[in-house]
């Protein structure tokens, strides 16, 4: 990774302005019956009744359970109609987000996005997902592997799974992977994502290096993704061990706001983000037993941590401001 | 090689009684003998025709006489249950299961005359937790040994299966682990559970349930019965129904439990006679479970003709499951709010 090459942080990979948004294949799986008033609104009506076409037959469609999951319990109808315009809102507007490198992202096959992870509440995964979905020009899903702890945690477990996330384990990985989805996973895990304010931008272990055997077995490349932004969102000064205990946290935080301010300390802090998606790190040339060489495995983990690391080091050194970016 | 005299265990239910139904229409097999403690009810003893049912408990050394006198070469054991016969059989539920297995393994050793093993088992072996993968194959081990009720039976049974196979290297074994069978015909704690007017889930999971159709079933144990098809397999329908999207299938409505409140509500549905959860069925309501039919398809060479959401609405649709909010009535309602949008005079 040379360090002097410069690439620009406002430049040619930002998305254009959404003026006119590409027709995005929504709700492939479950075609919309052809209802015969329907179909005369869709025909006649101005284009709020057809809209209100649309969501009502998407209401029938969610009331009398005609929808289709995946093996991991995935929703793509929820996920395209109900979760991504809620966050596009905290995307576009609170977190300013801007993604550079976009193009390293595959359109049509499997990847291994590795990530930064930090910010107190795993926000960064979630935004990294909002930027694949909608900036990107194939508009992928990110699937990405959670710890248990989400799958253990009622409410979070069934969003996190309609939403596409998968338990943390290379069975899973593996078998997205070959399916040619694109898998997200942030291996630093608690110890990045609950790591102190002072530690901002240090990156932690990487996990075993699960990650890259997964990927090394699947043959697909590793792209490494650098998150700038989601550190200052709820900058962790404290933490309270006995309340974490209590609830079988890993971590219970304190915050400048939280919890002094109530409620109001949950709102994240509207930092600037900037989301790089490095260059891949092909691991097809690798013989097919080369996971089971550990040298190898933590060679390439050490690859792709020092990548992102020096990837961060260069973004925060081209920030001017840490709300204005 | 077909087989010529096939003794099947558990034919008083459903898919021992129906497998042996199918099995005596088949004339290429000489004999038909089906076992069980119980006669079969009369339609099913009638459906069974030329097969002959033998009263007799497996977990009685009698049963090493009936295999060797009518020299028995196809042992099916689908006794193996989850459906205990009442509120007190539970106990006599785990004797028949593993006790019994022991026993018809046993007699099956003894017996020069048997080369084929089938073995009705389930991928309850795998448990269901938080920690599980998303879909297993047969080689996982689960994350949690299941603690209790049918699913320990199973990894007890399957246990001794396995010791079996070691002894007798010569009989070719088929364990068969089945997802949740359902279906109009037949009658599991799964289809009880759906027949309920107010159906209990666990507040804030949503179990992946994946489903057979009960007609499948029955084709994968006649294959393994007619064929020499070794190996354990998982069976299950394709594609996945989360458990809300099976309750808006059925049209029930679904109450949230507190998963600290489960286990009284479970009690309570229990004692009213409604529905028997084993606390294995509750963690399945809770997580859900999927497997890799993967095996089945390629080496077993079966591939169901019904998918998860096909045999969920053959069940909804053959029970006559009445919804509380008719699929008509909301078409019609729709129609009716578009119809009103549009006389509305905005431009």
């Amino acid at each position: 990774m040379p360090d002097a090459r410069v690439i620009p942080l406002h430049g040619a990979d930002r998305p254009a302005p959404r003026t006119a948004p590409p027709a995005r294949p929504r709700m492939e799986q479950v075609p919309p019956p052809a209802d015969t008033a329907r179909d005369k609104a869709v025909e006649a009506g101005p284009e709020w009744e057809r809209r209100l076409a649309d969501s009502l037959a998407f209401l029938r469609r969610r009331i009398t359970g005609d929808y289709q999951v995946d093996e991991f319990g995935f929703d793509r109808e929820l996920t395209d109609n109900v979760m991504m315009p809620l966050l596009r809102p905290l995307y576009e507007k609170w977190f300013r987000v801007e993604t550079i490198g976009l193009h390293n992202v595959p359109a049509d096959s499997g990847a291994l996005l590795v990530a930064n992870h930090s910010g107190t509440l795993p926000m960064d995964s979630v935004m990294t997902a909002v930027a694949v979905h909608e900036h990107h020009p194939a508009n992928r899903h990110l699937r990405m592997l959670g710890a248990d702890l989400v799958f253990r945690t009622p409410l979070l477990s069934s969003i996190a799974r309609k939403t596409g996330q998968t338990l943390a384990c290379n069975p899973d990985a593996e078998r997205l992977l070959r399916g040619g989805e694109l898998v997200g996973v942030w291996p630093e895990g608690f110890k990045g994502v609950g790591k102190p304010y002072k530690d901002r931008y240090k990156l932690q272990r990487f996990g075993r290096g699960g990650f890259v055997s997964a990927a090394l077995r699947t043959r697909t490349p590793i792209i490494p993704v650098s998150i700038v932004g989601a550190e200052e969102i709820y900058p962790k000064i404290g933490e309270i061990k006995l309340i974490a205990r209590l609830f079988g946290l890993p971590y219970f935080p304190v915050t400048p706001t939280w919890p002094l301010l109530g409620p109001l300390g949950a709102v994240p802090l509207p930092s600037k983000w900037y989301i790089e998606f490095g260059e891949p790190i092909r691991t097809d040339h690798y013989e097919p037993g080369a996971a089971e060489d550990p040298m190898l495995v933590f060679n390439l983990t050490d690859q792709v941590r020092e990548t992102i690391q020096q990837t961060l080091y260069r973004l925060l050194t081209q920030r001017r401001n840490v709300w204005l970016g | 090689m077909a087989p010529n005299v096939v003794l099947v265990t558990g034919v008083s239910r459903f898919l021992g009684g129906h497998l042996a139904a199918r099995l005596a229409a088949d004339p290429s097999i000489e004999r038909v003998l089906g076992v069980d403690t119980v006669p079969p009810p009369r339609d099913l003893l009638r459906r069974m025709g030329r097969a002959e049912f033998v009263r007799a408990d497996i977990r009685n050394p009698l049963i090493t006489k009936v295999i060797a006198s009518a020299r028995v070469d196809t042992v099916v054991h689908a006794s193996v249950t989850a459906n205990p016969a009442g509120p007190t059989g539970r106990t006599a539920m785990k004797e028949m299961n593993v006790i019994g297995t022991m026993q018809l393994l046993a007699a099956c050793q003894r017996s020069p005359v048997v080369r084929r093993l089938v073995v009705k088992s389930t991928t309850a072996v795998y448990g269901a937790s938080s920690r599980d993968p998303a879909m297993f194959t047969e080689d996982m081990a689960p994350k949690a040994l299941p603690s209790s009720g049918y699913a320990k039976d199973a990894v007890e049974v399957e246990g001794y299966v396995r010791g079996f196979s070691r002894r007798r290297p010569d009989v070719a074994v088929t364990t068969l682990r089945f997802t949740n069978f359902i279906g109009p015909r037949i009658d599991t704690v799964l289809t009880r559970y759906f027949a309920l007017p107010v159906v209990p889930t666990v507040f804030g999971y949503d179990a992946r349930m994946q489903l057979l159709h009960s007609e499948d079933a029955l084709a994968v144990m006649e294959r393994a019965t007619l064929h020499d098809l070794p190996g354990v397999f998982n069976v299950g329908g394709d594609g996945v129904l989360m458990l809300s999207q099976a309750i808006r299938r059925a049209g029930r409505i679904p109450l949230p439990v507190p998963s600290m409140a489960v286990p009284t509500v479970g009690r309570l549905v229990r004692s009213a006679r409604l529905v028997d959860f084993s606390p294995d069925q509750m963690r399945f309501l809770n997580f859900g479970r999927v497997v890799d039919t993967t095996l089945l398809q390629r080496d077993f060479g079966f591939t169901p003709r019904w998918t998860t959401k096909q045999a969920f609405d053959d069940y909804v649709s053959g029970r006559a499951l009445r919804p509380a909010i008719d699929v008509d009535t909301l078409a019609a309602a729709e129609r009716g709010i578009l119809d009103l949008a549009a006389r509305i005079p905005i431009r």
